[in-house]
Formats: structure tokens, C-alpha cells, sequence
């Protein structure tokens, strides 16, 4: 019983230890990587710019409490005249139909990390998926799906989206819509030149020599060896979008007046560009119902751009050491 | 096909015909989509009806435009259509599309030219700037600078402009391309209100110096000013970038250290030897926003009414005019796509490393 015991304290051991062992290299590989972030300023910055944007998003009930039985993402209003910043009750003044600015830029936040989490990650998968068939399989196959991503490619994306919007009914949804079509070609494009390199790779062949079947090799062996590029550019990406997203609502399609979109709400408030209002017998240029909506979109986007960049530099093996 | 190794021009030649064959299924593949689009919703026979005709005529042109027929052989009447110059008819502006086209086009270019110019311009100078000093407070602020410029929304930064330079400051018009209130609603120009032969190339800015009108020209300059940098800004962002980048990797290069250690001033050693090389990687990234700045127009253009293409579609888009939608996604993509072909034609000529294939 005892030598049982022994036996069972020793394997768990062993275990441990090789546990341990291969935790080690990845715990150090980790350490590195957060080291190189601390050392990079810029993407300091940035990562303290997307956490702050993310938790206003997940906090917006709390910073920003709907009234109870109504839609959270419709901005409440007052249906009077926009009134300036400090205004009891509006920190950030209203906009358009009275509409409260602080609770749009709040509530916003969800708005633009659902939207360009969603777009970014279905144009991810389609153009990983026929990304990976076309460099993987070659032939005729890649000529297709590469002329059909050329076609795609040759109408700049605001441009194509805006098409695409005008055919659909104008709701955030078919926004999101035309964004995916206007998104997963450069993916495609970047998985299939991925898959070309690492196709070649000997342990490519050593799988192939094992008699795996090709799917299985495509999708375990190759595909997760491309995914670090696409990282990056999906970071990247989320800044793009929230920024097309909001110039599509700035024109006039997405979601309806009074709903919590910093695009929406720059477009709504640029009626009273050069008016004036009275608020307590002072006269006020409105500025703050387009300013505020518009710092909100900046420190969105340069948030993301600093991450996409930073980490960049720290994933790309060649730029580390 | 020939063995054209040994001569260079005939090399382009083949490789210029071969690229623009090339364009033909690309074109063919947009137009197919767009129209799948045209059909998906709304009337298709919309496009061709103006307000004045009753349903006998809107009968005949359903019959005439083949619109009774099966989807696949409108296909091929619309195509037949396009190819021959029959666009359709713009319903926001009440002309065919070809018309509306040609009518908005010189605005675009003009101001695309323009901005295209301000950012190569301020784009070289800084992206050199911020190499040769690299790790200053000089390369520190103009890299945020060319960050920031990516990331703020196009029409957030037009708003801003107007909100300064022309509601605080009053220094420059707030839209529009020229002052239709006062110099040309009172005292309008002959050569403006007749068309054709007095006002040779549609361009406003030509136009007034060919006229020696220098009133409208300087009116016309400061219309522009505002619009042109707004669109230039994000331009300015990424060739400041690639610019500094390119410099910093040639600046390492032997040839860099060859002429530093033959004694060459360092104002000669970068602007003569560095510089040049520098801008090879830059070209291509000026050509291809051009498309970026193609999109950038549609915002740009609404923001600051400016009567170019951009404001032209995002009109006809918002009021679902189908024969505006397919014509302006076809002349940006064959404009986008030829701007490509001329950025890789200007590269193999600048780099004779480039092979062209």
C-alpha cells in the first residue's frame, strides 16, 4: 500500500515537473513580450486607451443608468434646444433633440466594440477559410477564389460599402453587413500568401509522410501558424472599422436618429454647426454636441492603432531581439 | 507568347497590355456584382423613369431596357448599354449618368489633385525630417502627428476646420467652390454661364487663369484650401510613415556611408543620395491612396458641399438612384484599378531592381 502510494506521489510529481517544464519556456516567452510592451511608450498608451474605452463599455449601466422598460442603446431626450456642458444633470450637454451627449458616448462604447469585433471576426474567418483552400490546394481553385477577391479589391471600401448599404434597408445591421463584404479580402489575400510559405515547411511534409488527411493538415498544421500576422492586422482593423462604420452614419446610413452611435451623433449635431443657442440668457456656439461624439471616435481608433502597432513589433519574431 | 528578354520597352509594352487584359474580368466581376446588387432590391426599371412619364411610357421603357426579360439576358442588355455609352439616367440630377459623371468629375480630380499635392509635399518633408533626426522630440511629435492623422474620423477633422478657419477665424469660406453669392450669382462671368467653348477644361481653377480672371481664381484657391487638406490629412499620416521608414533603411545602406566617408556635406549625402532612393517605396504608397482618397472624397465632399463625384453618390445612394449607384462603383473602380496599374508601371521604371512579369 505504501509503495502504492509512493508510486502515486512520484507520477504526480512527475507530472508536475513536466508541467512545469513546458509552462517555463511559454511563462518566460510571456514575460518577454509584456517586458517589450512596458519598453514601447506608444503602445503604453494605447493599451491604456482601449481598456479605458472597454470599460466604459461594460460599466455603461452603471455610469450611464437607463430608464428602467426602455431601449438602453436610445439616447434619452428632452426635445429642447441643445444646452451647453455642466447644464443640471448633462456634463457633456445635449445634441439634437435634447439628446444627452455624456450617456451617448457612453453607451456608444458598446456600440463600436460590438460592431467592429463582429466585423472584424466573421471577415477573419472567411478569408482564413478561402485564404487557406487557395494557397493550400493551388490550381484552379486559387486562380477563382483570388480573381473573385481582386474584384472585391478594386473598389475602395467606403465606396462598396455605400453600394452595398444603398441596396439593404438603412439599419446598423446591413451597416455591419457591408462591412464584412467590404473586409475579408485583404484576409484572404494575407492567409493565402501565409499558407504559400509555410506549405513548404518540413514539417508540413513530416505530417503529410504520417499519412494525415490534407484537411487535417490545413487546418492543425498550417492554419495556426498564420494566425500572428492576422492578430496584428485584425487590430489594426478594429480602428478601420469603427472609423468607415461611423462615416457610413455620418452620411446617412446606420442606425436611426437618437441612438447611441458617436458617428450618428456627430452627423446629428452638425445642424447646429454654426448656430447659436441660449442657455440661461448666455449665448453658445453648440460645439460640444459634434466635439464630444468625435474625441470618443479618436480615442477609439488611435487606442487600437497604437496596440495593432505595438504589437507588431513584439509578435514579429524578427523585429524582437 | 514573344521573347521579349532583352528589350525593356517591348518588356512594358507587354506588361502594360497584359495588366490591362487583366482589367476586363476584374471590370467584368465588379459590374456583375453591382448589378446583382441593382437587383437584389428595388426596381431596376426605376433607374430609367423620370417623373413625367406615365405608365404607358414606363411600359415601353420596361420593354425597351429588356426588363421583362430573364435576369441573366438583362445582364446582357445593361452591359451591351454600358458599353455603348448608356449609362442610365440620374435621377438626383435629372441628366444620364454619363452626363452627371462627366459634369462632377473635374471637381473631384481637381481637388484630389490638390491634396494629393499638399501630402506629398508635407509628407516627404516630415517622413525626411523625422528619419535624419530620428529619436528627437522633432521625430517623437511628427510620428504622433502622423498616428493622430490616421485616426481621426475625416468629417470630425472637416467639421474642425470649418469650426476654425472660417466660423472663429472667418479666413476661408466654409463650403461650396466658389462665392455663389457674391461673385457670381450678382456678377456672374460670361465664360462661366455658357458652356462649351469659354469654359475649356470644367476645371475651376484652370479655367479662371485661362480667362486671366484672377477675382474668381483666388476666390476659387480659397474655396479649396480647406477641403484639400482635410482630405489630404490621412494621406499626409501614411506617406510621412512609409517616407520615414524607406529613409531610415536606406541611411544604413553602404552606398549612404560611401559618400558620408568621401567627405560629401550631409545636406548633399541626404537629399542626393539617400532621399532619392527613398522615394521609391513612397511612389507606390502615393498611388495607392489615391484610391483611399477616392472614398475620402464622399465624406470630404459631403462635409463641405463640394459638387464633385463623392457628393454626387452619396446623394444618389441615400436615394436609392440604381443607375447613379452602378455608374459611379463602375468609373471609381476602372480609376482605382488603372491608378494601381500606373503606380506598378512608375515603380519598375524608378527601381530598374523590379523585374516586370
Amino acid at each position: 500500500m505504501a509503495k502504492l502510494k509512493r508510486t502515486i506521489r512520484d507520477t504526480q510529481q512527475d507530472a508536475i515537473a513536466q508541467l512545469k517544464k513546458s509552462i517555463k519556456p511559454r511563462l518566460r516567452e510571456l514575460r518577454f513580450s509584456l517586458f517589450l510592451a512596458r519598453k514601447s511608450l506608444l503602445a503604453m498608451i494605447g493599451i491604456i486607451m482601449v481598456l479605458f474605452i472597454i470599460i466604459i463599455a461594460i460599466f455603461a449601466p452603471v455610469l450611464a443608468p437607463p430608464a428602467p422598460n426602455k431601449d438602453p442603446m436610445e439616447i434619452p431626450q428632452d426635445y429642447q434646444l441643445p444646452k451647453p456642458p455642466g447644464a443640471a444633470g448633462h456634463i457633456f450637454g445635449t445634441g439634437l433633440l435634447g439628446a444627452d451627449i455624456y450617456y451617448g458616448v457612453i453607451w456608444g462604447a458598446r456600440t463600436s466594440i460590438v460592431i467592429s469585433l463582429y466585423i472584424v471576426f466573421v471577415a477573419i474567418v472567411i478569408g482564413l477559410v478561402l485564404g487557406a483552400i487557395a494557397g493550400y490546394y493551388g490550381g484552379k481553385m486559387d486562380e477563382l477564389l483570388m480573381r473573385i477577391t481582386d474584384i472585391f479589391l478594386s473598389i475602395p471600401g467606403l465606396i462598396l460599402a455605400m453600394a452595398v448599404c444603398a441596396v439593404l434597408t438603412r439599419t446598423l445591421e446591413n451597416v455591419m453587413l457591408a462591412l464584412i463584404i467590404v473586409w475579408w479580402p485583404p484576409y484572404a489575400r494575407i492567409v493565402r500568401g501565409q499558407v504559400l510559405t509555410i506549405k513548404e515547411n518540413t514539417y508540413v511534409e513530416a505530417a503529410r509522410a504520417v499519412g494525415a488527411k490534407r484537411s487535417r493538415i490545413l487546418f492543425r498544421h498550417i492554419v495556426p501558424n498564420t494566425l500572428s500576422p492576422i492578430i496584428v492586422n485584425a487590430t489594426l482593423d478594429i480602428g478601420s472599422v469603427v472609423l468607415v462604420a461611423a462615416g457610413l452614419s455620418y452620411i446617412g446610413f446606420g442606425p436611426p436618429v437618437g441612438y447611441a452611435e458617436w458617428g450618428k451623433m456627430v452627423s446629428d449635431g452638425q445642424q447646429f454647426f454654426t448656430g447659436t443657442v441660449f442657455w440661461q440668457g448666455v449665448a453658445y456656439n453648440p460645439w460640444w454636441v459634434w466635439v464630444f461624439p468625435g474625441l470618443f471616435i479618436f480615442i477609439f481608433v488611435m487606442g487600437f492603432n497604437l496596440l495593432g502597432d505595438g504589437l507588431r513589433d513584439i509578435l514579429d519574431p524578427r523585429l524582437r531581439r | 507568347m514573344f521573347s521579349t528578354a532583352g528589350d525593356p520597352v517591348l518588356r512594358l509594352r507587354t506588361f502594360v497590355i497584359r495588366r490591362l487584359l487583366l482589367l476586363i474580368p476584374v471590370l467584368l466581376g465588379v459590374s456583375l456584382f453591382v448589378f446583382a446588387l441593382t437587383r437584389i432590391a428595388g426596381d431596376p426599371a426605376a433607374a430609367y423613369i423620370t417623373e413625367k412619364m406615365g405608365p404607358q411610357q414606363i411600359a415601353i421603357i420596361k420593354e425597351q431596357f429588356h426588363l421583362n426579360a430573364p435576369i441573366p439576358e438583362q445582364y446582357y442588355y445593361w452591359l451591351d448599354g454600358v458599353v455603348h455609352g448608356n449609362w442610365g439616367y440620374s435621377k438626383v440630377d435629372g441628366v444620364p449618368v454619363t452626363t452627371a459623371i462627366a459634369n462632377h468629375f473635374p471637381a473631384t480630380f481637381e481637388l484630389t489633385l490638390v491634396s494629393m499635392v499638399i501630402a506629398v509635399v508635407i509628407g516627404i518633408t516630415m517622413g525626411t525630417i523625422s528619419a535624419v533626426r530620428r529619436d528627437t522630440a522633432v521625430d517623437h511629435s511628427t510620428r504622433m502627428v502622423a498616428l493622430a492623422g490616421v485616426a481621426l474620423p475625416i468629417f470630425v477633422l472637416g467639421l474642425i476646420m470649418q469650426y476654425i478657419f472660417s466660423y472663429q477665424l472667418g479666413w476661408l469660406p466654409i463650403n461650396g467652390d466658389k462665392d455663389v453669392q457674391g461673385l457670381y450669382l450678382i456678377n456672374a462671368p460670361s465664360w462661366f454661364l455658357s458652356n462649351g467653348t469659354t469654359s475649356p477644361t470644367g476645371y475651376l481653377l484652370l479655367d479662371t487663369i485661362f480667362h486671366n480672371d484672377w477675382t474668381r481664381f483666388i476666390d476659387a484657391l480659397q474655396h479649396i484650401i480647406l477641403p484639400a487638406i482635410t482630405l489630404s490629412f490621412s494621406s499626409i499620416a501614411i506617406i510621412t510613415r512609409i517616407m520615414r521608414g524607406s529613409m531610415l533603411e536606406v541611411m544604413n545602406l553602404d552606398y549612404v556611408k560611401t559618400a558620408r566617408s568621401k567627405g560629401l556635406p550631409e545636406r548633399v549625402v541626404i537629399k542626393k543620395h539617400a532621399r532619392r532612393n527613398a522615394l521609391i517605396p513612397t511612389t507606390t504608397v502615393v498611388g495607392l491612396s489615391f484610391g483611399g482618397l477616392l472614398g475620402g472624397a464622399v465624406l470630404t465632399e459631403s462635409i463641405f458641399s463640394w459638387p464633385g463625384l463623392g457628393r454626387w453618390s452619396a446623394q444618389s445612394t441615400l436615394t436609392n438612384d440604381w443607375a447613379s449607384i452602378l455608374g459611379f462603383t463602375l468609373i471609381t473602380a476602372v480609376i482605382y484599378v488603372l491608378a494601381n496599374l500606373i503606380v506598378d508601371i512608375m515603380y519598375a521604371y524608378l527601381d530598374p531592381r523590379v523585374r516586370l512579369e
